[in-house]
């Protein structure tokens, strides 16, 4: 049934698919602080991020200053010369602008990238740090969108953020300029700042409920897409084409809708800003002019007013434009931040040594474990495999197979005082998984392979190991023929996982890939599972192979994996009932003598005569 | 070019919009323009008081009005522009999407087998994002950029010639910075595109299979294989931004040298009395509005420079001309008596090696067709000609005489059932994924296939029954019972032929048994073609077919066959009979269920 819980349990449980918080304030102080470790690395290139951007805020800001000085000092004094200088000072100015406008964007750039990067990358080892229960409990769709998408989000907020920074310091330094020019006016220009403010307060909530809607109707349209293209081959067979486009269309005109909405309410702002600052100009005029009248101001400065009141309002107008988007970043930034703080699960001890080089004796000791608390899989669980030896686990579905080998690959760990596993006699807590995984090796029930090459696929981790490894690994498994009659033989490339492969090729390729490092301890699920007989077959064969010279556990299906096994443990109820080999077992006349003859029976009945 | 020209076009597609967009533009051109003009006369009026020695009140009252009153309209049209013009990119974006969604969905099995899910993905989700920002830049904005640039150089140019000239003598530096950028963005982009893509998949496998990692603690090595997409992705990214900076900083340099300039020269004007301080500062006013259309120039390139690279991966999919077509007046196939005939059909997937050659079947109503063969000889590829999945390469299939490729798709692939190994759930409940190809389903047609496919009890004794939710974000179930699933479905469907694959997902004996019991009654009566693994299915058949390499070997009933010895004797011997050795699980004893996995 459905694994909710973990940190996606209130997104799962909403069928709108996405979580209510997709939208938080446009400023969030946690998300913010989190953020500054990523940058202080950089704190160098930051200071001069900063640095360039006051001398290019200060650049921009003195334009209309030395205008001003040119008229008023030079042009209405017919003084040429002194023009001349002014114009020197401007083209320096310039010059300046340029290079710290250069300057800024890059380093913004470089410290964004940067920060970004980390980012991910601590996603993606803080991802790699959780056990397989992570995964079963949320989708691989979700996690995904949170390291790719949230963290495009955080880019476009870095940017709208610089902008924002710069528009706030350019805000700062107009007011300054305007009330140093003159506090009489510089004070009736700023008069209608109060009525923006409202304005936008009123604003605000509006277009956090519009946005709000938009995101979830783009999700929505992502996951219709998303399913119709992993499906499509269902689609096809069930002739659901033009039905399916019916049920897309209705959801991609909720997404146009949503959309067209909200530009209704986020562009519905601008006139007003536009009326802002004609009023404001309009006020400078009527009364710089007065002022001018009177000699207590001059032209330059009224010419200055009127630049600087319509960059003034510039930022304030961009402002409102970067609104949603950081809202929707400082949301983003507290999904990844909540992603970054679940648990690992697994993580070696604190002084966990290597794993020295081993013989493969394998001993569980009175080992429990349950998934949920109070519901224990695995009750005292006591096994011994001594080196070279192949150990079959039977047992019913739910009897706890897959679990008991889970703990010996360690998805999980046993906790403390619940037994321990030893290998070659050390505790496989003790010791670093790394050193762990590189003597052991595991089949799964269902092969996975990775995009890339079939050479790539069979290295895996052992991407130096000599090519005579690959082929005698793919030999030994009886992969290496239909490899060579691939086209392009070991450098064939596989498209999405192997799906140019058949399952049972795929499983062979998972076979190689397990023995090319030569592991002391094989794991394995036998697959039972969509496999052709031919296959079949040739995977009988090479398990004998895969098992020879190793210690084996076994998850067995197979009558003949069974009985070749050295020894059977019949696992009911998380317990161990049997141990023995076949006809020991068969001697005993337990459960497993009953419930063979039991499947005999019915497997006779399902065969003809 | 083209490319952008195919945007164009799917733009035009609503004229009305675009014309009311571009109104609103002009308009808001218009209004931004008179304000300059407005600002010097004000600027002039007061200026006049060295001359009258007062400033006339009214005369400032009217211009600031008139201010007041133009920004009024130029707020409003601004309004429309940004509306509209939304409205339109959003428009543009849902028929691409629409689109896109269909084409996919109906392109053959040819293109999906090469085409990964999260790249089409991608492409549907940033490449959309890239046309709609590119309509709102580059169609709805730029004109309003270009005409706003053009005709304040016009009116500078006007009203005084050498200003002018020097006010506009950037623009050709403005041009050819521009275009350089253009072209070094665009390859940027693509290649930031590919690696995102790259970064995904990348990504999607690492946690698809998550098992494989842990299993062989490559948590390293995962890392080292993301690290170096991901840092990709970063170089990129600066390399963008490097560039744009460079070509930002200079056009602003470039354009502040120019308003130097001018007030140089006409300072010099106004002092040689050739014109007044409020022409000199209207100009500089016009310098200003002048400063917009540069500021958003590289924003314009970049959506251009995107909307290309993000126009050359959505065109190639959707120009991606499926291989297999419906004839031209294409037949309606009604519901056929199920004669099947493969008449000396060959089939290759690259057109070079051949995956089947000179297959003839003959396959009368109602009867089993089992297809045996190695892995990779031929036999899936061979139930996947049928419905049209592929086309085959030289011969023809037949139902009950008519050619299906003169048949409709649809009529077609309702006459075929197909019954997977592992079949796909939709995020849907239960009911919905078992009527998924017949919505109209009764709740007790739906049981009754349920029932037949041996699923009703366990659906039965589900909290929610039927309509427990599966899929992706719903309830899981186990191979077994998804097999079941596509039985139900092909049942609910009652096609005359059935493709079906009859390796099972075995979990206990009973399981098998019902699966095997579903499949028989699933097959009754009608012509089906089976996959076949186990003795049980081939020794019922009333043909065997046995492929190797694409080809027929060997042909006839089980009995035939065995005695023939050939090819299938020996198939018989070393795949087959092995079956007998038991596929040792235990059935799960009633109400002792384990809580495990």
């Amino acid at each position: 049934m459905m694994m909710t819980g973990g940190f996606f349990r209130q997104a799962a449980r909403d069928s709108g698919r996405l979580d209510d918080e997709v939208f938080g304030n446009a400023f969030n102080y946690r998300v913010v602080a989190r953020m500054v470790p990523y940058v202080m690395p950089y704190k160098g290139l930051l200071t001069l991020a900063i640095a360039a951007m006051l001398v290019f805020t200060a650049t921009q800001v003195a334009v209309p200053w030395i205008i001003k000085l040119g008229i008023d000092q030079f042009i209405t004094k017919g003084d040429s010369g002194g023009l001349a200088w002014i114009v020197a000072i401007f083209v320096g100015n310039a010059m300046l602008n340029w290079g710290a406008n250069f300057t800024q964007e890059l380093t913004i750039a470089r410290v964004g990238q940067n920060m970004l990067y980390s980012l991910r990358k601590d996603m993606f080892r803080h991802l790699q740090s959780q056990s397989v229960s992570f995964y079963d409990k949320n989708e691989v769709g979700r996690i995904m969108s949170r390291v790719l998408g949230d963290v495009n989000q955080l880019q476009e907020f870095l940017s709208v953020a610089v902008i924002t920074v710069g528009d706030l310091l350019s805000l700062v330094g107009i007011v300054a300029a305007v009330l140093v020019l003159s506090v009489e006016l510089g004070l009736i220009s700023l008069v209608t700042l109060p009525f923006l403010i409202l304005v936008m307060a009123v604003w605000q909530p509006f277009a956090r409920k519009a946005f709000v809607r938009v995101r979830r109707a783009a999700a929505i349209v992502n996951g219709a897409l998303n399913e119709n293209i992993t499906g499509v081959r269902v689609v096809q067979a069930m002739n659901r084409q033009e039905r399916n486009a019916e049920l897309f269309d209705e959801k991609n005109r909720e997404n146009l809708d949503s959309a067209v909405h909200a530009t209704r309410i986020s562009s519905g702002l601008l006139p007003t800003v536009d009326m802002l600052t004609a009023i404001s100009i309009g006020l400078v005029l009527f009364f710089g002019a007065r002022l001018v009248g009177s000699n207590a101001l001059e032209v330059g400065a009224l010419v200055a007013f009127v630049m600087y009141i319509q960059r003034f309002f510039d930022p304030i107008r961009s402002l409102t434009m970067q609104y949603t988007q950081l809202q929707r970043a400082m949301a983003s930034g507290v999904r990844i931040f909540e992603l970054l703080d679940t648990q690992p699960a697994l993580k070696d001890r604190p002084g966990a040594g290597d794993l020295p080089p081993i013989r493969g004796e394998i001993q569980f000791r009175d080992v429990s474990y349950g998934y949920v608390e109070g519901e224990d899989v695995l009750k005292h669980v006591d096994l011994h495999a001594l080196p070279g030896q192949t150990v079959a686990i039977v047992g019913p579905t739910g009897a706890g197979k897959t679990t008991l080998v889970s703990l010996l690959s360690r998805f999980y760990d046993v906790p403390e005082g619940r037994g321990a596993i030893l290998i070659d006699g050390h505790d496989v807590r003790d010791v670093t998984r790394d050193s762990l995984a590189r003597q052991t090796s595991m089949v799964l029930q269902e092969p996975f392979l990775f995009t890339g090459t079939v050479r790539e696929n069979i290295k895996y981790i052992h991407q130096d190991a000599p090519e005579e490894r690959v082929v005698s690994a793919a030999k030994a498994v009886g992969a290496h023929d239909f490899i060579e009659k691939l086209d392009d033989g070991y450098d064939t490339f596989l498209h999405e996982r192997g799906v140019n492969l058949s399952v049972g090729q795929r499983q062979l390729i998972s076979f190689a890939r397990a023995i090319v490092d030569d592991p002391r301890i094989l794991i394995l699920d036998e697959a039972t599972a969509n496999i052709d007989s031919h296959t079949e077959m040739l995977i009988q064969r090479a398990l004998r192979r895969l098992l020879r010279g190793r210690t084996a556990i076994v998850i067995a299906h197979r009558l003949s994996t069974i009985r070749g096994a050295d020894k059977i443990v019949v696992l009911n109820h998380g317990r161990v009932e049997e141990v023995g080999a076949h006809d020991e077992l068969m001697d005993q006349n337990g459960l497993y003598a009953h419930l063979y003859a039991m499947n005999f029976a019915a497997l006779k009945a399902a065969l003809p005569e | 070019m083209s490319i952008l020209l195919r945007i164009l076009s799917l733009t035009f597609a609503h004229k009305w919009l675009l014309a009311i967009s571009l109104l609103c533009v002009s308009g808001a051109t218009a209004a931004y323009l008179a304000l300059p003009w407005l600002f010097g006369a004000a600027i002039d009026e007061v200026v006049r008081v060295f001359e009258v020695g007062a400033v006339s009140d009214s005369a400032v009252f009217r211009i600031a009005a008139l201010i007041l009153g133009v920004s009024l309209l130029r707020g409003a049209l601004t309004f429309g522009q940004t509306y509209f013009g939304e409205r339109l990119s959003q428009a543009v974006s849902y028929d691409v999407r629409n689109r896109f969604y269909d084409h996919v969905q109906n392109l053959s099995f040819r293109f999906h087998d090469t085409h990964h899910t999260g790249n089409l993905m991608s492409r549907a989700i940033t490449d959309v994002e890239a046309f709609r920002m590119f309509v709102m830049a580059g169609i709805v904005r730029s004109p309003y950029y270009f005409v706003l640039f053009f005709a304040a150089g016009g009116i500078l140019l006007w009203r005084d010639w050498r200003l002018g000239l020097v006010g506009l003598s950037f623009m050709p530096v403005l041009a050819i910075l521009t275009a350089v950028l253009r072209l070094h963005l665009r390859r940027i982009w693509l290649r930031v595109q590919e690696d995102m893509a790259d970064l995904s998949t990348t990504l999607q496998e690492n946690m698809t299979g998550v098992r494989v990692v842990k299993a062989f603690a490559a948590e390293r090595y995962e890392e080292t294989k993301y690290d170096s997409k991901s840092s990709a992705v970063s170089d990129d990214m600066v390399s963008a931004a490097r560039l744009q900076a460079l070509n930002t900083s200079l056009i602003m340099f470039v354009y502040l040298v120019v308003i130097g300039m001018i007030l140089w020269i006409g300072g010099m004007r106004v002092i040689g009395g050739h014109l007044t301080p409020g022409e000199l500062a209207s100009f500089l006013f016009y310098m200003q509005v002048l400063s917009m259309p540069i500021r958003h120039a590289g924003m314009v390139v970049n959506s251009y420079a995107r909307a290309f690279s993000a126009g050359q991966r959505l065109f190639e999919i959707l120009d991606y001309r499926s291989p297999v077509q419906e004839a031209v007046g294409p037949v309606a196939l009604a519901r056929s008596r199920g004669h099947v005939r493969f008449q000396d059909v060959s089939f290759s997937y690259d057109g070079r090696s051949t995956a089947l050659q000179d297959i003839h079947v003959d396959a009368e109503p109602g009867k089993v067709m089992a297809i045996v063969g190695s892995p990779g000889s031929g036999k899936s590829t061979l139930v996947n000609l049928l419905p049209r999945f592929y086309d085959v390469t030289s011969g023809r299939i037949t139902i009950d005489g008519i050619d299906i490729r003169e048949t409709t798709l649809k009529s077609l692939r309702r006459n075929i059932g197909i019954v997977q190994q592992d079949v796909f759930l939709f995020a849907a409940s239960l009911r919905e994924n078992i009527a998924y190809g017949r919505e109209d389903a009764s709740m007790d047609e739906v049981i009754e296939a349920a029932r037949v496919a041996q699923l009703h009890d366990f659906i039965e004794g589900l909290e929610d029954g039927y309509d427990t939710q599966v899929g992706e974000r719903g309830s899981t179930l186990s191979g077994g019972q998804r097999q079941r699933m596509s039985i139900a479905r092909a049942v609910l469907l009652d096609p005359p032929i059935l493709v079906l694959d009859d390796s099972t997902a075995s979990v206990d004996a009973n399981t098998e048994e019902k699966i095997r019991a579903a499949m028989e009654s699933v097959m009754k009566e009608r012509t089906t073609f089976v996959i076949a693994h186990r003795l049980s299915t081939v020794h019922k058949a009333d043909e065997i077919i046995v492929l190797d390499d694409g080809r027929i070997v060997e042909r006839g009933t089980h009995r035939q066959l065995l005695a023939a010895g050939g090819p299938y004797r020996r198939i018989y011997d070393l795949q087959l009979r092995p079956q007998e050795d038991v596929m040792m699980e235990f059935e799960v004893p009633a109400g002792r269920m384990g809580a495990g996995r």
